[in-house]
């Protein structure tokens, strides 16, 4: 169970991301967060696995207390948090089953990592997942010589490796086209319930919020403004959660072609 | 997603390369070159042996550094710059000639060919090396290094001139040609101009990095404060060689700030 | 009809405008001011600069014909220039990744790194090979391990600063990814790290070699192993002859060195 309270994110004196926020997600439900750029959702995220240190509150896993987590512990606690990001985020140079047992990182010896000798367990799951999702005949390729479809795939066999408690989806499917990010939403749908696993999806799409998700929470300026099913998501939570800030509704079906151009959290 | 009853499976990372004997192949022939390599260079044991105390005694005897004879400092910098200075001039202007003949879309060939050695070979030795003989021509002092650094100029700023050149936008020289234009004309109308910005910025960068070679042409006599830094070490003099070491570092550094300052403005 | 005239007065055609003018003319005339300084101060005895196209040519005239006596010596000499220019390319490489990897932003554990980072690239790379050969002589003696040693101080500051920029030009993803899977510092830059800058470090060892290959033809003439020893020899015994082989043989290291080097970036890139 994820429980978050409170949740406050402030980057260093402008006003609050994330102004108080509650959440709390239980079983294998599939959550969906929508909103506007930069109402928060991602940040929200990342605070989850402390990829983003939140200012204050508290995030609960499974009863463990994430927010002042340290070193080891911490990496202990990541191990348990699977993510998968807008841009794959993967090791373009390095082939598809190292990506695969990357997921691993957290749990071999840096022997085991830097020689690429993993447990078999390790091995046989990686097949096992990647053969689930269709990319087992690429294990040997190099990650950049696939598509964009076949690369989020990768993505989301390496947060499974991790065998994680919670999976946390930024944005998985806005940098791919329509079919493909309607196939992506499928396979989390289906792992959620396959590995009864909570899975948290930041989304633009609306429409696949609806058709894929379970619940459906909406973020405006940092706030929660709606927390429902599916079906109780009408126009005006649309408006609410979306309203003057950019075109609502069947714009934002079409907006996927806009959205990977959303700044990415790129090196400087 | 139920596990199979088949045993595990393997796997192996793809080595980085397929053909095993030429894989370990390079690692034995690494190995033995290191150790060929190492074996056969004459190390002077007993005499490196009393180098840390050496080290000591200079390091002490350096610090703190000297400036009493500033006057030889300046007077030796004074002279570096002076000797950077003409030696850019000169060769940022004989550079161009050389450039035109090293460029294969304006040269014919066999001054295509004349001009590329000249440039290969200014280029293949090191600014000292020209110095010293340039020493033994010419005599030692200023002269020398000026002689140096401008061949060494030739070699940098043509070889990157003539790149330059053959990169052009040909569009222009045909329209020169076609209004009737001869020659020196055209390389004066249609080729330079598209040129000229790089050159300026490569004079720049070629002051910069005269600056510091004429530090070092001074080890072998060519003038300048490479000359005082030599005589220095020579007298072991160590605390007045520190300062003299110190302040070349301070001015390479300003003079390369100095210098990428200026090419930004430009570019 | 007067304003025709008038209109045509001030299409007077100007290649650029008054203030452009005024800074073109002051950089120039700053320029030929400093040029003319440098000229009469300068310390040259002129008759003698006339007389130097005579001398030139006199001192090549006695080197030829290059003399093939000493050419073993010679070849014995190239080959312990190439050892010097490779083992410390290769020991340099140990010591120049740590320096990058504390030196580049986004890698570095602390702000005290990050300065001794950079305070070692920056001495190392304003010292020049020979001045770094010139010190080690005087400590550890003549002899090649002054010469390796001054080759390899002046290379950290190469490798190491480019590195640090390949460091601090990856994509930072990969890296966001390995940390959310609980890998520790070590396993992040190993994963997310060093596959990224690899292609970059192939090319800039590369570089280098080729470069210490030119630097480590001179360290003989401070003392520090190499050709320099005997082409310094061969100017002290006015052996001209000789003295026109090493030059040939240096050229054709130069150029052998330089088609190795862009054979390897063709193999391997």
């Amino acid at each position: 169970m994820l429980e978050i309270t409170n949740l406050v994110k402030r980057y260093g004196h402008s006003e609050a991301v994330l102004k108080g926020l509650d959440l709390r997600v239980e079983g294998n439900s599939v959550v969906s967060i929508v909103g506007a750029s930069g109402a928060g959702k991602s940040t929200m995220l990342r605070c989850i696995n402390r990829l983003v240190e939140p200012t204050s509150g508290s995030i609960k896993l499974n009863g463990t207390e994430l927010v002042n987590l340290k070193g080891a512990e911490l990496r202990r606690a990541r191990r348990k948090i699977g993510m998968v990001f807008q841009g794959f985020n993967l090791l373009d140079r390095l082939t598809v089953m190292e990506n695969v047992l990357a997921g691993r990182l957290g749990y071999v010896s840096f022997y085991q990592a830097i020689s690429r000798r993993y447990p078999p367990a390790d091995i046989e799951r990686a097949f096992v997942l990647m053969e689930r999702v269709g990319i087992a005949h690429y294990a040997n390729k190099r990650a950049d010589e696939l598509s964009g479809g076949e690369r989020q795939r990768v993505g989301v066999v390496r947060a499974l490796m991790q065998e994680p408690d919670v999976l946390l989806a930024d944005e998985p499917t806005a940098s791919l086209d329509p079919r493909t990010s309607e196939q992506i939403m499928m396979l989390l749908q289906s792992l959620a319930s396959e590995l009864s696993l909570p899975v948290l999806i930041n989304i633009h799409n609306v429409a696949q919020a609806k058709t894929y998700t379970e619940r459906i929470v909406g973020l405006r300026h940092g706030k929660m403004i709606f927390d429902g099913q599916p079906a109780d998501f009408n126009k005006d939570a649309l408006d609410a959660i979306y309203g003057g800030i950019e075109a609502p509704d069947d714009a934002i079906t079409e907006q996927l072609g806009t959205a990977v151009e959303e700044p990415r959290h790129d090196a400087v | 997603m139920t596990p199979s009853n088949t045993p595990p499976r393997t796997w192996k990372k793809p080595p980085f390369i397929a053909n095993p004997l030429l894989r370990y192949g390079l690692f034995v022939m690494a190995a033995v070159y290191l150790v060929w390599a190492f074996g056969s260079l004459p190390f002077n044991w007993a005499r490196i042996s009393e180098g840390l105390p050496r080290a000591a005694r200079i390091f002490s005897g350096g610090f703190p550094p000297n400036l009493e004879r500033y006057e030889l400092l300046l007077t030796g910098f004074k002279e570096s710059f002076q000797i950077a200075i003409l030696a850019t001039l000169l060769g940022v202007l004989l550079s161009i000639p050389f450039a035109v003949m090293a460029a294969r879309n304006i040269a014919p060939l066999p001054v295509y060919l004349l001009g590329r050695s000249i440039i290969i070979i200014s280029r293949s030795f090191h600014p000292v090396i020209v110095a010293i003989l340039f020493v033994a021509a010419v005599g030692f002092g200023p002269l020398a290094g000026i002689l140096t650094l401008t061949l060494y100029s030739i070699g940098f700023v043509g070889k990157l001139l003539a790149e330059e050149i053959e990169e052009i936008d040909w569009g222009q020289v045909e329209a020169m040609r076609s209004t009737g234009a001869g020659y020196l004309v055209t390389l004066f109308y249609a080729v330079f101009p598209q040129i000229l910005p790089r050159q300026v910025g490569l004079s720049m960068y070629q002051l910069d990095s005269n600056l510091r070679a004429s530090a070092v042409v001074g080890i072998v006599g060519a003038g300048g404060i490479g000359g005082t830094l030599m005589n220095a070490f020579g007298r072991y003099d160590y605390d007045f060689a520190f300062a003299i070491l110190l302040i070349i570092i301070a001015v390479i550094l300003l003079s390369e700030g100095i210098s990428g300052w200026v090419r930004k403005k430009i570019w | 009809m007067v304003d025709h005239a008038q209109r045509l007065a001030d299409r007077v055609w100007q290649r650029y405008d008054r203030k452009e003018r005024l800074i073109r003319y002051a950089v120039l005339l700053a320029t030929l001011m400093v040029v003319f300084w440098a000229v009469r101060d300068i310390d040259i005895f002129w008759p003698w600069v006339w007389d130097a196209p005579n001398q030139i040519s006199n001192l090549g005239a006695r080197m030829w014909p290059p003399s093939a006596a000493g050419l073993s010596g010679i070849l014995n000499a190239l080959l312990e220039t190439v050892h010097i220019a490779t083992l410390a390319t290769f020991l340099t490489i140990f010591l120049a990744l740590p320096v990058a990897y504390i030196a580049a932003q986004n890698t570095t554990p602390n702000r005290a790194c990050l300065w001794l980072g950079r305070f070692i690239l920056v001495s190392s790379r304003s010292v020049n090979t020979i001045i770094w050969a010139l010190l080690f002589v005087a400590i550890f003696g003549p002899g090649v391990l002054a010469g390796i040693l001054a080759i390899v101080f002046r290379s950290i500051g190469f490798i190491g600063k480019l590195m640090g920029e390949a460091i601090e030009e990856i994509d930072r993803r990969p890296v966001e990814a390995m940390e959310a899977t609980g890998a520790s510092k070590a396993k992040v830059v190993a994963y997310a790290i060093v596959p990224q800058v690899m292609p970059a470090f192939f090319a800039i060892v590369v570089l280098r070699w080729d470069i210490n290959i030119r630097e480590s033809t001179v360290l003989g003439l401070v003392g520090a192993g190499g050709i320099g020893v005997i082409l310094q020899g061969a100017i002290d015994t006015f052996a001209w002859p000789t003295v026109a082989t090493i030059l040939i043989a240096i050229i054709v290291l130069v150029l052998l060195g330089e088609a190795i080097t862009s054979l390897l970036r063709s193999k391997v890139l």
